[in-house]
């Protein structure tokens, strides 16, 4: 019901305006704007309004939260050392101290599931805000110029999106790993690789968008009114043409999250001392069938994380897009 | 507009030119893989400071070509523009650099578009966009510009300036809105305004108010208004002098009295003729025969002889000369002379 008055906000209201001249004349300005019915609004504004009536969002938020707070502060969730191994109760199964219970080398696999979060949120988030920073600005110049530079950068996206992520990754990331690099460099190479082969994804979605916004008047007006190019693109375009491209990156949080994952698993992507799910789930695999329980909490960790990011995305894309507005 | 024609011969300024405007000979094309639609056919005008001219025309007559060549905001390609000149005081706009030409975009000649809910950018506050037209020609910081926002709104009489400074423009009405595009295209004090046909999209009572107030803020600030529009009635208004447009080309000039009753073309006349009068209630409504020309096959000659009822052999193959009526009063028509008698 609201809605329908807020997408026509035009409705009846030029029927209004002689009122609203007599209004001015006669002092009452504050009485206009209150008859007007409806508070300040923007679409980001309108988008969290709708977004907090979404159980889908609390839940997601709730998980999201957990998950970020695991990452930062591993220290409130357990006191247990990822690292202390007590050999003797190697493939020990949960009971009331070890809740997880213990893996092959004894390790206490709740608080490596708890300390494994900062790695792989990490790798998701750089390789989200990497994808995002790469694919936009490309993806502006592209949908924003056109011709040759479109043309060009076109084509060199769908050279890597044409490559398969665990192949292109196997590639890469054999060739510029070291023996001995530290956490943050491995953190950092899987981030790259990911960023490297997941870009052309946010730069064609970007461009899509920027053609469609850019033939719009206010586009034309902005012009018109004397606005550089770079004025253009950066406030009149890219703020009307970013929506898919947060929701896509939302899910593909979640996504990096498992290719993460997926880069350990088969022995190139985060490594041992790393604590990373991935790494966890790799470690498991071994001794899936005398032990299932190291393998089966860290995928559930997993799956969590990766669920919260792919339902929040689904929320926000609901909530941006008015045409799914249900009522 | 008796007013505004007499104030304007009141004000003769020394040492200042009063040609803000000049276009000479100006040819637009449209480059398309189905060929090359001539949209402009060497258009001559000119506008005065403090003059209203009127650019009449029905769709596709090049009057809106017309205006974005002047603007700069001509998509090339595929536009071209391979001939002509457009003088802003004397300087060529066509041949400046785009830094040059953007510091006269909004600052000195600025534009007002149809439909001001889509001119608007929708996620900014409109006060916000008002604002960035100092930020960005004048470099004022946030507050100031901001302030100078709400000084623009209340002077096109936008209710509660001040509390509506912040409000998106989907929470605005349409005549509202045109007020706002119309803040923001005065907001620098342009010596040329373009409206390019800032009523259309406004419903009748609402396009009185929008016409007052632009027409207000002319003499307000001297500016050379360029009205481009296809409804006679609001040309009569507000106008000092009419161009009629057609097929790309200029056909009749005329001081707007002049033009109302002595029609020197052929096309005019139909224009004038197809009005709804009330003393001609209940007979049939006048409307010039045909469709206007294609754009790719333009007709030879005189582009209006297809619709024509005083074509001859002339018209088919050669364009017009423009012959003078009188003082500022020029048509494209090789009978103009025959046509303004009656």
């Amino acid at each position: 019901m609201t809605e329908s008055t807020n997408s026509r906000p035009d409705s009846g209201a030029d029927l209004r305006h002689p009122g609203e001249l007599e209004a001015v004349a006669g002092g009452s300005a504050v009485a206009v704007a209150g008859a007007d019915g409806d508070r300040v609004r923007s679409v980001t504004g309108d988008a969290w309004r709708e977004l907090r009536r979404k159980p889908l969002f609390w839940v997601s938020a709730v998980i999201i939260v957990v998950f970020v707070v695991m990452a930062v502060a591993p220290g409130l969730f357990t006191s247990v050392d990822p690292r202390e191994a007590v050999l003797s109760e190697a493939s020990k199964t949960p009971d009331g101290q070890n809740i997880f219970g213990r893996d092959r080398q004894g390790y206490d696999i709740y608080s490596r599931c708890i300390y494994g979060a900062r790695a792989s949120i990490l790798v998701g988030l750089l390789a989200v805000i990497g994808t995002v920073i790469i694919g936009t600005l490309l993806g502006l110049v592209a949908g924003y110029r056109g011709g040759l530079i479109d043309s060009v950068l076109g084509r060199v996206a769908e050279v890597f999106f044409a490559l398969p992520l665990l192949l292109g990754a196997v590639i890469i990331l054999y060739t510029i790993q070291g023996e001995d690099d530290g956490y943050f460099t491995i953190v950092l190479q899987v981030s790259l690789v990911l960023v490297v082969l997941g870009w052309p994804n946010i730069f064609r979605l970007l461009r899509s968008s920027v053609l469609q916004v850019k033939p719009n008047d206010y586009v034309q007006a902005a012009r018109a009114l004397g606005a550089s190019p770079t004025r253009i693109s950066f406030s009149h375009i890219l703020p009307n043409a970013i929506g898919p491209v947060i929701v896509v990156s939302t899910i593909n949080l979640g996504v990096y999250i498992s290719s993460e994952a997926a880069l350990s698993f088969l022995g190139i992507g985060l490594r041992p001392p790393t604590v990373s799910w991935g790494v966890m789930i790799s470690q498991a695999t071994d001794s899936m069938r005398s032990a299932p329980h190291t393998l089966l909490f860290p995928a559930l960790f997993l799956s969590l994380a990766v669920l919260g990011f792919i339902m929040l995305g689904d929320a926000v894309r609901d909530a941006l897009d008015p045409k799914s507005k249900s009522r | 507009m008796t007013t505004s024609m007499d104030s304007r011969a009141d004000r003769p300024r020394p040492g200042e030119t009063d040609r803000l405007l000049e276009v000479k000979d100006l040819h637009v094309e449209f480059h398309s893989r189905e060929g090359v639609a001539h949209a402009i056919n060497g258009v001559d005008l000119h506008l005065d400071r403090g003059e209203t001219l009127a650019v009449l025309g029905e769709s596709g007559s090049g009057k809106s070509v017309t205006a974005q060549a002047i603007m700069g905001i001509l998509d090339m390609p595929p536009a071209v523009i391979p001939r002509g000149q457009i003088l802003f005081q004397g300087r060529d706009l066509l041949t400046m650099k785009p830094r040059e030409r953007r510091a006269v975009r909004g600052a000195e000649i600025a534009m007002i578009f149809q439909d001001a809910l889509s001119s608007l950018n929708p996620v900014f506050p409109v006060g916000w966009q008002i604002a960035e037209m100092f930020r960005q020609h004048r470099g004022l910081n946030r507050s100031d510009a901001k302030a100078q926002a709400i000084r623009l709104m209340e002077l096109v009489n936008i209710p509660a300036a001040k509390e509506r400074v912040n409000a998106y423009p989907h929470q605005f009405s349409g005549g509202m809105r045109q007020r706002i595009m119309i803040a923001m295209a005065v907001a620098l004090d342009p010596k040329v305004l373009i409206a390019d046909e800032p009523t259309t999209a406004l419903d009748v009572t609402v396009q009185a108010q929008v016409m007052d107030l632009l027409k207000e803020l002319q003499a307000q600030f001297h500016m050379g208004l360029i009205l481009i529009t296809h409804d006679l009635g609001v040309v009569a208004d507000i106008a000092d002098r009419i161009n009629v447009m057609y097929g790309g080309s200029i056909m009749e000039s005329a001081d707007v009295r002049d033009l109302y009753a002595h029609p020197g073309h052929p096309y005019t006349q139909g224009l004038l003729d197809s009005i709804p009068r009330l003393d001609m209630k209940g007979q049939e409504l006048y409307a010039i025969k045909g469709l206007p020309p294609s754009l790719m096959r333009m007709p030879s000659g005189c582009p209006f002889h297809p619709r024509c009822a005083h074509a001859q052999d002339v018209c088919r193959s050669e364009f017009p000369p423009r012959v003078e009526l009188g003082p500022r009063h020029e048509s494209a028509c090789h009978f103009a002379q025959e046509v303004v008698r009656g």
